[in-house]
């Protein structure tokens, strides 16, 4: 009891030393993907070191090893991370599991309030279960997977000609998926100033979630559901629904027909390689990468332009993106609660977002002038505005190596086919929610 | 014998024998310089098509191997003061600057103290047990075999799953002590049946002797015994460091940072924009060549080993 | 009499020298077989904290059924069959040409000695650069010898090449070690065999099929034993290599079984998984060796 009383006077003094250095200081370290924003957040994170006293240290695992390496971490009752900042569908396990501490009442004790963060965002990165007002995590970086091309190729008139006579259409920013593979198929083994070019670089990595999160931004686009009913479980014909077939069908048909040779196993690192060396005449990534590539001095500024995931019978874009969440096993919760809190202030979130950061903040995303700040961000918001998101179930990672798996099998290994592929899916999905008593 | 052998090879033959051998060697040899020769490529040239065999050394790999860089605005750049140290020279090249020293140093380092707290306690109980099944009536002596087939025959990935929950219980998860513990357990039973052998070639008449001197039993063993298994302990230790140092399997499910070792983390070392294969390549390198230092300069004990440890089974 | 006056009883020392050995054999090998087989009845999930239940054994009857898990075998035992096949034919025949004692023979020895030393995930994780299409080393070795274009084959992308770009270097790496034991084997035989087989006049030829392979056989068979095992339990080569990839082609089954255990965490189903695999390796070794016993014996 009197380890509980000090605690939480200790979270209390915390919560009043605001702004100031802290009584103590204490070492935190915080856990994330090694990429790009990464970089920034150490970056804004030298204003928290010099403020609080407490010194950061940053744990950055590759995307490839991510998943793998923090889930066993969280499920070894690891204290490596005081902060992680998770993927969006680690909330359930998060939760359930009790690897993160729940952050409701720590909200309410300094005034935080979710509804200062875009509901899209709060609603994926925040809430376990879904929807209901239970937090885990404070939004942290908003992500979406996007497209982008050669901005400067697509504007050449010898190329632009050579595309009207083989389609007969105007070359263009695609505005449905059938377009955008059509526009792929035409770059396609393309001659451009004496290199070869090929379509475009789409996920087809096999190991953690890359294929399942390429394959998606088609499937979301022809309107695929995980349940014909929310909450119900009731798989068969939502999965596997013909439009789902129709969509699986295309992405394999984009991977056999408008990809660079070679690229059977590429997510993030390598699709950006692809842009960056000039081998492709557009690629799908998150939006995440899009200020990097921006400032890209070989293929960015003026020749990169930034899409959202075309539609084709809906509007849909896979989401991505994290919440910062605090780990229940961690010996300096306390400070780490500082950490969010300092995070969650509109004045740090603009700063985010100013560094690469994409901040969910309605205070920097409702400003009049987010949409102009960048070249992309009004396209981010258009895809936020669409985001759909893989199973947040706390045994996700269950489900998803099994769409990595039939996913895989049938577009890159060549077995079986779409029908196939996403009947096997449900049976996988159905033993595993059988497991769980879920149905 | 200088005279003509019948079972001596014919020159001839010896020559044709000595060329397809050092032929094969060249060619098994090839993806090892691979790895140290990329390792002093710049980034461009080791990605060049045809592979580049000459090439300008550039220390760029290493540089990356041990910092972290982040990228900069070529106008930022131009405000930051002259770069003080060549390191910085060379990052700077690159649009980026130096944010901080890698996880390499830490990796390689845990590899250092967990393969050499294995080693050493392996080695340490191994001796004693080794001298016990040599000398005494023990129970398990003739288990002691099927121990090192069992253990062996084990996936390590299957004997992971008991040992990560009960490390989880422990809380042995990512540290020194638990990683030691494993491997030490793991390296053991082979560790026993080496020594044993070496002990076994011992002659008992010096402890005898001894023993008669007026020296007791512990004496006769560390005064006699041990001195005499020297070279049998050190090349099983030698065994026992390259197992721990390599080892991946329990290191990548058992371990996240405190205590990984570098071979689950040189594999994640990736550039910014793409895979930086000379740092990887840097590395590998600096990871492997202890490896293939010892392998060469103790190759007579070493070779021994390796098949002293499985024909006499 | 002495000696127990004076210092401990030998069956004390014995006791004591021995028993910190037992004890980490106890807690670390013999202590998790047992948990393993307790889980493998049960529906535990190691990364939930939820009632874990008795369920018999419907886990082993799920793997048994599983045609996923088949397939897993099967890309094993394509691996199993070749990388041993390659590595006895190579390693054998490199034994028999060193054994020529031609001069720095053991120099040369060690150096092809050197890729078994070395840690099979970094030298894995390496040889992917190699494969790559274009810029690898391999594909442009293959391509400078054959003609064809280095970028129109990909050794670890390809669902046809795959199975054999881990068999490659499985074999790159562990043919020193076949070769090793058929040396100790050429080495085990005493000249004057040789000898009185020669003043019989019996030729170069029959005194290799009646001399030098029943002779060796043993040491062979001993080596495949160890490769065999050794590459049952593959792991962290093929992980780093090709991931399991492309779809399942190369998952072997320690592969499969991390996804299991690690990734999904079916920790009960796992456990089922780890005693089948263990069933089957101590099943097949024992036959093996009953072989192997008959062998030494002739």
């Amino acid at each position: 009891m009197r380890k509980f009383t000090t605690i939480a006077a200790s979270t209390l003094s915390s919560a009043v030393l605001l702004g100031g250095a802290s009584a103590w200081a204490e070492d935190l370290t915080l856990c994330w993907a090694a990429w790009d924003p990464a970089n920034a957040l150490v970056e804004l994170s030298k204003e928290y070191e010099a403020q609080s006293g407490n010194t950061m240290h940053f744990e950055f695992v590759p995307w490839p090893n991510f998943a793998d390496r923090m889930l066993n971490e969280l499920n070894s009752g690891g204290k490596l991370c005081d902060l992680l900042i998770g993927d969006s569908q680690w909330i359930g396990g998060g939760a359930e599991n009790g690897h993160y501490v729940k952050l409701n009442d720590f909200f309410d004790a300094n005034s935080i309030s979710m509804d200062d963060f875009a509901p899209a965002t709060v609603y994926a990165y925040s809430t376990w279960p879904k929807g209901t007002p239970n937090y885990y995590a404070l939004p942290a970086m908003g992500d979406a997977n996007g497209w982008f091309y050669r901005k400067d190729w697509f504007e050449r008139d010898d190329i632009k000609a050579a595309y009207k006579e083989a389609t007969g259409q105007d070359l263009r920013e695609p505005q449905s998926q059938k377009e955008l593979l059509q526009i792929a198929q035409f770059f396609q083994g393309r001659d451009i100033d004496g290199q070869t070019r090929y379509g475009a670089a789409i996920f087809t990595e096999r190991g953690s979630e890359g294929i399942t999160m390429g394959a998606t931004g088609a499937l979301y686009a022809w309107g695929f559901k995980y349940e014909n009913t929310p909450g119900e479980y009731d798989m068969a014909g939502a999965v596997n629904s013909p439009e789902a077939v129709e969509a699986l069908e295309f992405y394999k048909e984009f991977y056999k027909t408008a990809t660079p040779p070679g690229y059977t196993d590429s997510y993030m690192e390598q699709g950006l390689d692809a842009f960056k060396s000039g081998q492709v005449a557009m690629a799908m990534n998150w939006f995440a990468f899009f200020p990097g590539l921006y400032q890209d001095p070989d293929v960015g500024g003026d020749k990169i332009g930034f899409f959202v995931n075309p539609p084709q019978n809906v509007a849909a874009s896979t989401l991505g993106g994290q919440g910062i969440s605090v780990v229940s096993y961690s010996e300096h919760q306390d400070a780490a609660l500082d950490y969010i809190k300092w995070f969650a202030q509109p004045d740090v979130q603009a700063k985010w977002w100013s560094l690469g950061g994409y901040s969910c903040h309605n205070s920097v995303l409702n400003d009049p002038g987010f949409k102009d700040s960048q070249p992309f961000a009004a396209d981010f918001l258009e895809a936020m505005g669409g985001v759909q998101d893989f199973w947040q179930e706390p045994v996700y990672a269950e489900l998803l190596l099994a769409m990595q798996k039939r996913l895989h099998d049938y577009v890159v290994a060549d077995v079986g086919t779409a029908q196939e592929a996403l009947d096997l899916l449900i049976e996988d999905w159905t033993e595993t929610f059988e497991d769980e008593g879920k149905l | 014998m200088s005279g003509y052998s019948i079972t001596e090879p014919s020159r001839r033959q010896k020559w044709v024998a000595g060329t397809l051998v050092v032929l094969y060697a060249l060619i098994t040899i090839m993806p090892l310089i691979w790895i140290i020769t990329t390792g002093f490529k710049s980034p461009v040239d080791s990605i060049s098509y045809p592979p580049k065999v000459l090439f300008e050394p550039s220390l760029e790999g290493y540089v990356n191997l041990f910092t972290t860089r982040t990228r900069v605005s070529p106008e930022q750049l131009a405000q930051l003061p002259p770069p003080k140290r060549w390191y910085e020279e060379i990052v700077r090249n690159r649009d980026m600057v130096i944010a901080g020293p890698s996880r390499y140093g830490e990796r390689f380092m845990n590899s250092v103290i967990i393969g050499f707290g294995s080693t050493f306690l392996s080695v340490f109980l191994g001796t004693l047990a080794a001298y016990a099944f040599s000398r005494f009536k023990v129970p398990l002596k003739d288990d002691l075999l099927f121990f090192i087939l069992s253990t062996r025959m084990m996936p390590p990935i299957a004997v992971a799953i008991p040992i990560f929950l009960m490390f989880r219980k422990l809380g042995l998860s990512d540290t020194h002590l638990g990683m030691i513990l494993l491997y030490t357990a793991v390296n053991i039973s082979l560790a026993v049946w080496l020594l044993k052998g070496f002990i076994d070639e011992i002659p008992r008449e010096y402890e005898e002797a001894a023993l008669i001197d007026g020296y007791t039993r512990f004496q006769a063993f560390y005064k006699v015994v041990l001195p005499q298994a020297a070279t049998g302990i050190a090349s099983t230790a030698i065994f026992c460091l390259i197992f721990a140092w390599n080892e991946y399997a329990f290191a990548v499910l058992l371990t996240s940072g405190t205590a990984q070792t570098a071979p689950p983390f040189i594999p994640t070392i990736i550039g910014v924009g793409g895979q930086d294969w000379p740092a990887v390549a840097a590395g590998a390198t600096l990871f492997l060549l202890p490896v293939m230092i010892f392998t060469i300069f103790l190759r007579k004990h070493l070779l021994r080993g390796i098949t002293f440890g499985a024909v006499r089974k | 009499m002495a000696r127990r006056i004076r210092g401990l009883s030998d069956r004390a020392i014995a006791w004591i020298f021995v028993a910190p050995t037992i004890f980490l054999l106890l807690a670390v090998n013999i202590f998790p077989l047992i948990w393993t087989i307790r889980l493998s009845f049960t529906d535990f999930k190691a990364n939930r904290n939820r009632e874990v239940e008795w369920i018999g054994l419907q886990n082993y009857q799920r793997i048994l059924t599983d045609s996923d898990i088949w397939i897993t075998m099967q890309a094993t035992a394509h691996f199993l069959f070749w990388t041993i096949f390659f590595q006895v034919l190579i390693g054998f025949t490199l034994a028999w040409l060193i054994n020529r004692k031609f001069k720095g023979n053991d120099l040369w020895t060690t150096i092809i000695v050197l890729p078994m030393m070395l840690s099979p995930a970094v030298v894995g994780n390496f040889w992917t650069f190699l494969y790559q299409p274009q810029i690898g080393l391999f594909n442009y070795v293959v391509a400078f010898f054959s003609g064809v274009d280095p970028s129109s084959f990909e050794m670890i992308g390809s669902v046809k090449l795959a199975p054999w770009a881990i068999v490659i270097v499985d074999t790159w790496m562990w043919t020193p070690f076949v070769m090793l034991i058929c040396l100790a084997g050429l080495r085990s035989i005493p000249d004057y065999i040789y000898e009185a087989a020669a003043i019989d006049r019996a030729s170069k030829w029959r005194q290799f099929w009646t001399i030098t392979i029943p002779m060796v056989l043993p040491f062979l068979m001993l080596a495949v034993l160890f490769r065999g095992i050794e590459n049952f339990k593959m792991f962290d080569l093929v992980v780093q290599l090709t991931g399991g990839g492309p779809g399942s082609t190369t998952e072997l089954t320690s592969i499969n079984l991390k996804r299991e255990a690690f990734e999904k965490w079916r920790t009960g189903y796992a456990s089922a998984y780890a005693i089948i695999l263990f069933v089957t390796v101590f099943g097949l070794a024992s036959i093996y060796v009953k072989a192997l016993n008959k062998v030494k014996e002739r």
